[in-house]
């Protein structure tokens, strides 16, 4: 809930944006009509970019798909006789050039996203320069002198001619796609994308679909961004291949880091003072420095790069700091929703996990060599081992991180090894990491939240619209059980990363509780935790395997192991030296030798 | 298309090819060393050309107050670290290298009167103008974000670009300059006429490929750069600093793209915006090659060369948009053979 | 121990974003003398050697080197003052050969003019007769003992007056412990300083002269190491096994 504070900020200045045509000068309004147009690209880019960790400096180009197509498509005389259907209707040129949009934006994510980083990016500049050329020398839409006598929409009848009518029409959609963007980002989608930051192998484990997430971002931004063209397109009436060039396409990215990449109203923050300081320098450096150069260009280069190097978040963090506006501290309660369907947990002392013969080798070296574990349901198995054993690997190989190089793993009866991350974490598996994995700009509940992401189903496009509260809720109330159940109620608005590393591994926990498995993978949860966290922690694993879960446990703490394990597995070189009761195993010789032997 | 033709083209597109390898090699080696994917390379093919062509027109090139003004900068921050540190020690060669050597070479333009001296002392001054800028970039624009993710180092460049290409048109106005030719011998072979210009473009590529090759082989400092490649934290531990790795291999890059700016001008006009086109055509090539392999980034580079020349004369309107588009083929070629999502650091 | 220390660390506190993971750890290394910092697993102990070395910003406290407070200093410059750190991950050159590796280690000392490093080599030869029979082959492929070889190595070509060594039996068979142990003791008497981090408290007692226990970020013991492997707790918490029984 928006705090009323917060709520009256935001209605001053929808009251602002109403009255603007009514009072600015003709110049204004235009100046605020390209800054709705330019908003709209840059919202694009702070999902992309600001939110999702990818980028693109090629969303000019699909700018000029939007506007292109509906300018081709309402003005040509002789369209080819399968286009002749949709010839005339902006509207339906509106539909055709999303969907030509969409096509492109597809191809590029499925080629780029599954390659490092910076393929995108690179990838965006190869396609805006050649879309940039290819709309100058396409003689079917005017080359570079590009298509004029582009007709004015029409809407219920009435036709948008005027600046002025034109502005509320930019601003209605803009408004509309902010509000859409903000919903979001404030949903199960939301959390994966705000995920995706913090690398793929948590949130795959979590299941995740990274892959097909990004694709949507991408998309998502590049349809923002045909919609500006298409806008553009009708507000201008004619248009020419410059403002759809490589050039352009870097400012708009200028406009979402400069405004604050992480918020939407970074966009219209950054949209805004790049139009106004390129108008601005225009007129002044002339005068300053003569007529011969492109001055705002450079000093536009110098300020992104010292902004990038002093205040990555942008603007929009300082201006938030400037203008405090009360947030809701204080009346926050722990979500409440009908709780979620849930897994039929395998009867105590069913086989959950069997590995078999499992082998695992980087290059020379045997990380894993033929290593045998089961876990039933109900059991803690413990896996130790003295550091560098292969316990890590094992962990990884069983939750699907890393392949096997030879043997099987069985879970539930049947083959996972071979499957990904994520089909192995919907089948029941759930796990936490070593080195802690959350994000540590989001709060304790959105984090557990993100383990539930498989037990909720609406997508990107319910978020935007809202219309998955319901669902929502169940998904965010059930996070909320979770934190109580391993006793974080207290810090459950805090952010994450101010919790104590010990918190944070019992944080690592409640997220994989939230997915409703039955069998546990915990890695290293004691470590660095204080002995009444340790005892915390080794009462909530007992009651856990009261209810009939299975947990396997790689740890290095001997007390803790040897107080609550049911069974221990002793690694070492890769190699299962010892199996047993606990007792057992503390008198083995082998085990003694592996912790203690070396030097005599 | 006769033979006459499929030879001549070939011949441009080998030529340019060898263009684009160096710049492709370039390329490789600041993003291995550094992680910053170096868009503002061809603004010093740009640089490097231009200030050549404005020491032979008897004018004084506008890349000297760049050097001048970015000297000064970096003097004034490393000063102000070094004092705040109380490294005395490191002043005079703060001041030495940033501010004594940008004089120098005023002095040696203006009283030397470049226009009278023989080619490759132009070129020798020229390269001597541009290279400084280098390091000097690193030290302004990526050192302060050295340890910023892939991404943003790449945003810095892209704005990093932009500011240089500005700076060319402000330096060098918007008309474009050819250099004469470094030779006027041309070599008959058979029935096509090798100009010697293009070959100098060869050999000097060759040359400069195989000067590398020995430089990363054999000298303990690029053994050092191959290391930071290889392992950042490795090297640190070694004592090999990340800051001279990547002042250096700027340096390297920046000499590899002023000299090709140089080899090239005689044989296309350049134009202050020229070197971004050419420098991406490096790019193609530096990720057909993953942007890691040195030999694959220069057999792509002559794809790339060769590709250009023949659709040059197939759809001459169309010829950027088929390079450009050769990277989609590669790119999926790239996507296909990579098994895994990378997790990025 | 009368001489000026090499090394003193003065209440080095560390912290990742909020979260401390040193909190006020003090410790002393005098040339010629091993010292021991033990603890389990996630204690801090790495945190602290990444903060002595400059690979990690302090929040607060003291290291000086040679009498002299580095504050704020860079990996770089320490490695040029004559520390280096043999890291648990060991961070070799992966792609290079073992004599590349090893040449790199010389760097500094490259950098400033000496042309020695052949003879250094050849030292480290004669410790490590393995790396001599391996050099031309790529780092990348040589066994974990090898490694740890080639990263021990690597930092002697340098020419330390401290060694920090971080895990050193780090996943290294039990006869190879020993070797990698019984150089770490001779290299003692070179003169070097040594600072030794381990979960191997048994093997890291029985070396080193004087030891610390490091848990949860604290310095919770210290001592000379006869002193600290007779105290009940050192011995139930890290050399036994056999005591630890049910507990929690």
């Amino acid at each position: 809930m928006m705090a009323v504070s917060q709520r009256g900020a935001l209605f001053a200045f929808l009251a602002l944006l109403g009255a603007g045509p009514l009072l600015l000068p003709e110049f204004y309004v235009t100046l605020l009509n390209y800054i709705g147009l330019y908003a709209i690209v840059a919202l694009g880019l702070v999902l992309l970019t600001g939110v999702g960790g990818l980028t693109s400096f090629g969303q000019a180009a699909f700018v000029g798909l939007g506007a292109y197509t509906t300018a081709y498509l309402t003005t040509a005389s002789d369209l080819p006789a399968w286009l002749a259907l949709v010839g005339g209707s902006p509207w339906l040129a509106l539909a055709l050039g999303l969907a030509g949009t969409a096509a492109v934006a597809l191809l590029l994510g499925a080629l780029t996203l599954r390659l490092s980083g910076h393929y995108l990016p690179l990838g965006t500049i190869a396609w805006g320069i050649s879309l940039y050329f290819l709309f100058g020398n396409l003689e079917f839409i005017g080359g570079h002198t590009g298509i004029t006598g582009i007709p004015a929409l029409q809407l219920a009848g009435v036709e948008v001619k005027s600046g002025r009518a034109f502005y509320y029409l930019i601003w209605i959609a803009l408004l509309a796609l902010v509000w859409a963007t903000h919903n979001l980002l404030d949903s199960r989608a939301g959390r994966a994308i705000r995920a995706l930051k913090g690398g793929s192998l948590m949130a795959e484990a979590m299941g995740v679909d990274t892959a097909r997430l990004k694709i949507e971002i991408f998309l998502i931004a590049a349809l923002f961004a045909c919609v500006s063209g298409w806008l553009y397109a009708h507000l201008q009436r004619f248009v020419n291949p410059t403002p759809f060039g490589l050039g352009v396409g870097i400012e708009y990215l200028f406009m979402a880091v400069i405004g604050g990449a992480a918020s939407v109203w970074g966009a219209l923050l950054g949209a805004g003072v790049i139009t106004v300081l390129k108008q601005w320098l225009q007129d002044l450096l002339p005068k300053l420095l003569g007529s011969s150069g492109n001055f705002e260009t450079i000093v536009f280069g110098v300020i992104m790069v010292l902004m990038l190097q002093r205040a990555r978040d942008g603007l929009w963090p300082l201006l938030a700091r400037l203008v405090p506006v009360k947030s809701g501290e204080g009346q926050r309660q722990a979500p409440q929703g009908e709780a979620l369907p849930r897994r039929q947990m395998p009867a105590a002392g069913t086989l959950l996990l069997e590995v078999n013969g499992a082998t695992k080798r980087f290059g020379g070296l045997v990380a894993c060599n033929d290593m045998q574990l089961t876990v039933k349901a109900g059991e803690v198995l413990a896996l130790i081992g003295p550091n560098g054993a292969g316990k890590s690997t094992m962990f990884n190989l069983i939750s699907g991180v890393a392949p096997l190089t030879a043997g099987e793993i069985v879970f539930l009866g049947s083959r996972i090894d071979g499957l990904t991350a994520r089909a192995i974490a919907q089948r029941g598996m759930s796990r936490s990491f070593q080195h802690v994995r959350l994000l540590p700009t989001m709060s304790v509940l959105e984090n557990a939240a993100i383990g539930a992401h498989m037990r909720g189903s609406k997508g990107v496009v319910p978020a935007a619209l809202h219309l998955e509260r319901v669902e929502e809720g169940r998904l965010l109330a059930e996070a909320a059980r979770q934190i109580e159940r391993v006793g974080l109620e207290k810090q459950m608005f805090e952010q994450a990363g101010s919790l104590a590393l010990g918190q944070q591994r019992i944080l690592e926990i409640a997220r994989a509780l939230c997915a409703d498995p039955c069998l546990l993978l915990l890695d290293e949860p004691a470590a660095g935790l204080r002995y009444l966290e340790k005892q915390a922690l080794a009462d909530l694993l007992r009651r856990l395997r009261a209810e009939g879960m299975g947990i396997l446990l790689v740890e290095h703490d001997m007390d803790f192991v040897m107080g609550l394990a049911d069974r221990v597995v002793v690694m070492e070189f890769g190699q299962r030296i010892a199996e047993g009761l606990p007792e057992e195993v503390q008198r083995d010789p082998a085990v003694l030798e592996a912790y203690l032997g070396g030097v005599e | 298309m006769d033979l006459q033709i499929t030879l001549l083209l070939g011949q441009d597109g080998i030529t340019n090819g060898a263009i684009y390898a160096l710049l492709s090699l370039a390329l490789v080696l600041v993003f291995t060393v550094t992680r910053v994917i170096f868009i503002p390379q061809g603004e010093f093919v740009a640089y490097g050309a231009l200030t050549l062509a404005s020491f032979q027109a008897g004018k004084t090139p506008g890349t000297l107050w760049l050097l001048a003004g970015a000297g000064i900068l970096v003097a004034l921050i490393d000063l102000k670290i070094a004092l705040a540190a109380g490294a005395r020690q490191r002043i005079a060669r703060i001041l030495l290298w940033n501010l004594g050597y940008p004089a120098a070479i005023t002095v040696l333009i203006f009283l030397g009167k470049p226009e009278g001296w023989p080619l490759a002392a132009q070129v020798l001054l020229s390269l001597a103008l541009v290279v400084p800028l280098g390091p000097m970039v690193y030290r302004l624009a990526f050192q302060p974000a050295a340890e910023a993710s892939v991404l943003v180092l790449l945003i810095i460049s892209v704005a990093v670009h932009l500011a240089l290409v500005g700076l060319g048109l402000l330096f060098f106005g918007a008309e474009g300059s050819r250099t004469p030719s470094f030779s006027d011998a041309a070599l008959q072979l058979g029935s096509i006429t090798v100009s010697g210009q293009t070959l100098w473009v060869l050999g000097s590529s060759l040359l400069l490929i195989a000067a590398l090759y020995q430089f990363f082989g054999r000298t303990i400092y690029g053994k050092a750069l191959r290391a930071t490649a290889i392992n950042r934290t490795g090297a640190r531990l070694m004592g090999i600093s990340t800051v001279m790795a990547g002042k250096l291999s700027f340096l390297l890059a920046a000499a590899i793209g002023a000299f090709s700016g140089i080899l090239i001008a005689p044989i296309t006009t350049i134009y202050y915006d020229t070197g971004f086109l050419i420098g991406l055509k490096g790019f193609v090539a530096a990720i057909i090659g993953g942007l890691a392999s040195y030999p694959v980034a220069a057999a792509g580079a002559l794809l790339v060369g060769l590709l250009e020349a023949y659709s040059s004369f197939w759809a001459s309107a169309f010829k950027e948009v088929i390079v450009f588009t050769l990277i989609i083929p590669v790119l999926l070629w790239r996507s296909l053979t990579t098994h895994h999502v990378e997790e990025e650091e | 121990m009368t001489s000026t220390p090499l090394l003193e660390v003065k209440d080095l506190c560390v912290a990742y974003g909020k979260v401390e993971a040193l909190h006020h750890a003090n410790l002393k290394v005098a040339p010629g003398q091993i010292v021991t910092v033990i603890g389990p697993n996630g204690a801090g102990k790495t945190t602290m050697l990444c903060a002595i070395m400059g690979l990690l910003p302090k929040s607060s406290g003291e290291v000086s080197f040679l009498g002299r407070s580095e504050d704020g200093a860079a990996v770089e410059h320490m490695v040029g003052l004559g520390m280096n750190l043999v890291p648990e991950k060991r961070e070799l050159f992966g792609e290079m050969s073992v004599e590349d590796n090893l040449l790199l280690g010389a760097f500094v000392n490259y950098r400033r003019g000496a042309r020695d490093h052949g003879e250094t080599m050849g030292r480290v030869f004669d410790i490590f007769p393995r790396l001599k029979e391996r050099r031309a082959q790529q780092a990348g492929t040589l066994s974990g003992g090898e490694r740890q070889m080639l990263a021990v190595g690597r930092a002697l070509m340098a020419k330390p007056k401290l060694l920090l060594l971080d895990e050193p039996s780090l996943g290294l068979a039990p006869l190879v412990v020993k070797e990698i142990f019984r150089i770490i003791s001779e290299l003692k008497r070179t003169g070097v300083g040594i600072l030794l981090v381990e979960q191997n408290a048994r093997a890291a007692l029985q070396i080193a002269d004087y030891g610390y226990v490091l848990e949860t970020g604290e310095m919770a013991l210290e001592g000379p190491t006869k002193i600290l492997a007779g105290d009940p707790r050192v011995i139930e918490s890290y050399l036994g096994l056999g005591t630890c029984g049910v507990r929690v």
